[in-house]
């Protein structure tokens, strides 16, 4: 349960602070440093949940959750002196986004207990050049370490883990990331915002409806230029198109991970039949570029409906059969049951989002949370699990599978008509605006946070991945397990190195 | 799951049945690569996938070269695990800084003869990162690439395409050595 004082909580910081205009939708203020002090006390008592920590030149910005009442603010500290009071070291969830901070913007957050760089590996123009990392230790008798990555055996993202294991058993793991930083938020500064929307499309390319679709809501919320209402029944059309794509792929992903490969096959042949009907109906397998600020690029497909129509029939009638075998094959639960395990209060503190969250009792979804159109007007379940183990996990994204098959049929069904896309203000607003969006990808909650300049091109643009706060939870689950099982659990949470690195 | 089993005996595999855009080109692409691969490589072209810091939308698509519709592993070529059971490199992304010495290693390792793909726009010259202080832009600045698979990114056909290119290049494409 979430605290019962927590809106009061947010109204104190709220109240004693300077709202800055031009923010929306949700309020952003400049906080003085006796309140920064408060909010770091209300994080680490959980009365306010962290949902976004960045910096920029002179300034730190923190997006922050009221868990009972669900009020969302931007609470904003001026660092004139390069430096800021550590949120880290009382509230463990800002550790790497300080870290992060640091390498990116220079500031330099006082008392936090980790002053190992993060992003920065020492290779960009100017650093030092690569010194050793200093993994955190593990002592012990007979411990030995594993290293692994960055270049894995799969065909998966670069990162680099640091298993200390006794015998088989896994002691400790530490990831090390930043190996896909792209500077995609440098690149961002100063973009136009065609340029900007394919950039953040490709921060994460698995969930790159998503990141569309918070950053175009983003740009919209900070222009005030709302989208046609077909826009947004599209957007959640190809939302959940990824949605049940990523699902389907990854379910079987797990299972061939426990070498399982006969439902990695089946469950791999929807997911092309997914990928299929999308191509149909909106020209791209994976609808990148569809979303942009003020609707969408393309009009659904004349046979984009029939394709999806038939696609979810095949789901819906093959689907059932592989669940059961899931289900009923008892050396695959061996493998999935009571490994991987996250608790609730982790899960709780460092707010995590999408299944990770949701199969260890964070009923969080932010589309029903922090409602956006058209899930506002449609029907569908946020299955909730309470388990924390890899076979929760699995089953959490099989019900939102379920759930997504109902959604698309109520989204082609009640589709409005008219315009597909809004003009947006020719040569910009005239004066900088900014916005905020928050977006539930197949992963979780996609947040993006913008600055429009009087001429419309983006002055700073923040993406933050749901990985932030699932990637420390990983090393958390494998602990205590076997090291054989760490792809398992590694799948299971699906985190996205590059979504992450930025 | 028995069941399950006799009825995949008995059903048609679903790369023929597939009645998809693009599944004619398919099945001719198929019976091409086939061909040269036996004639070239013994029926065997092993694949080391390198992500250089890719979005992972690349990663997506080589995957789909694994499933059922396009399954490559029928044409003898397979995605191995360690570069030094590799004849090719399958590169994705705009080469991050972070990644550069990884993915050179990674060459290093492999035993020639082999080859170079870079795949993607990313890979191909840095693609929408092309710019970027944090990365090196493009697979061609780190190493020397045989054959590029533009796209952004490029279908399972695409690369299924680059694949056959590279088989009918290999008789006139020396490989490559290690760079030192």
């Amino acid at each position: 349960m979430s605290p019962p004082d927590s809106a009061e909580a947010l109204d104190t910081l709220l109240a004693g602070a300077r709202a800055l205009a031009d923010h929306a939708p949700y309020p952003r203020v400049l906080l003085a440093p006796a309140a920064w002090e408060r909010l770091a006390g209300e994080l680490a008592a959980g009365t306010l949940d962290l949902l976004a920590f960045f910096g920029e030149a002179g300034a730190v910005h923190a997006v922050v959750r009221a868990p009972g009442s669900g009020r969302i603010a931007v609470l904003s500290l001026a660092c004139p002196e390069g430096r800021f009071p550590s949120l880290g070291r009382v509230h463990a969830p800002a550790i790497r986004l300080e870290r992060a901070i640091r390498d990116l913007h220079g500031l330099v957050p006082e008392g936090a207990a980790d002053a190992r760089p993060w992003l920065d590996h020492g290779r960009w123009p100017g650093s030092a050049g690569p010194v050793a990392y200093p993994f955190l230790a593990a002592e012990g008798d007979n411990l030995h370490q594993i290293p692994v990555g960055p270049v894995h055996a799969g065909i998966i993202e670069p990162g680099h883990f640091r298993f200390f294991a006794s015998g088989e058993t896994v002691v400790r793991l530490e990831a090390r990331l930043g190996y896909a930083h792209k500077g995609t938020e440098a690149l961002l500064a100063g973009a136009d915002l065609v340029r900007a929307a394919r950039l953040v499309g490709r921060v994460s390319g698995d969930a790159t409806v998503a990141y569309g679709i918070a950053f175009a809501r983003a740009v919209e919320a900070a222009l005030r230029v709302p989208p046609p209402p077909r826009a947004d029944w599209l957007r959640a059309l190809m939302a959940e198109l990824e949605r049940i794509a990523n699902h389907l792929g990854d379910i079987g992903a797990i299972c061939n991970d426990a070498s399982f490969t006969l439902l990695h096959a089946h469950l791999g042949i929807l997911r092309e039949r997914t990928l299929q009907a999308s191509a149909a109906a909106f020209g791209h397998r994976l609808m990148m570029d569809r979303v942009v600020p003020g609707g969408v690029a393309v009009d659904l497909a004349v046979e984009g409906a029939a394709a999806i129509g038939r696609l979810i029939r095949q789901v819906q009638a093959e689907l059932p059969e592989l669940i059961d075998l899931y289900d009923n094959t008892a050396s695959l639960q061996d493998r999935t049951v009571a490994t991987g395990i996250v608790g609730a209060a982790l899960v709780r503190r460092f707010a995590a989002g999408g299944f990770v969250g949701r199969a260890s009792g964070r009923a969080f979804d932010a589309r029903r949370r922090v409602p956006y159109p058209p899930y506002d007007a449609l029907r569908f379940d946020v299955p909730v699990l309470n388990e924390g183990d890899v076979n929760a996990r699995v089953w959490v994204r099989i019900r939102e599978v379920q759930a997504s098959l109902g959604l698309l049929e109520q989204i082609l069904a009640g589709l409005p008509g008219g315009a597909t896309r809004h003009a947006l203000p020719e040569g910009g607003p005239g004066a900088a605006r900014e916005g905020l969006a928050i977006v539930e990808s197949f992963r979780g909650d996609v947040l993006v946070w913008v600055r429009i300049g009087a001429d419309g091109r983006v002055v700073r643009c923040h993406p933050r991945d749901p990985s932030w706060f699932q990637w420390p939870l990983l090393e958390a689950a494998v602990e205590g397990n076997i090291v054989a099982d760490f792809p398992l659990c590694n799948k299971s949470f699906n985190c996205s190195y590059s979504g992450h690195d930025l | 799951m028995r069941k399950r089993l006799f009825q995949n005996i008995l059903t048609r595999p679903v790369t023929i049945d597939a009645p998809a855009p693009g599944e004619a080109e398919l099945a001719a692409v198929a019976a091409a690569l086939q061909e040269r691969a036996r004639r070239c490589l013994g029926r065997s072209l092993a694949i080391r996938e390198v992500d250089a810091g890719s979005c992972n939308g690349c990663e997506l698509e080589i995957h789909a070269l694994n499933n059922a519709v396009y399954d490559l592993e029928r044409f003898g070529i397979r995605f191995v695990a360690s570069p030094r059971h590799a004849d090719v490199l399958l590169v994705t992304g705009p080469v991050t800084r972070n990644m550069e010495e990884a993915l050179r290693r990674t060459c290093d390792a492999t035993p020639a003869p082999k080859w170079v793909v870079a795949v993607g726009d990313c890979g191909v010259d840095g693609g929408v990162f092309r710019g970027s202080a944090a990365c090196v832009g493009g697979v061609s600045a780190v190493l020397p690439v045989d054959l590029r698979i533009p796209g952004c990114p490029p279908t399972p056909l695409d690369l299924l395409k680059g694949l056959l290119a590279l088989l009918e290049g290999q008789a006139t494409v020396k490989p490559r050595a290690a760079p030192r």
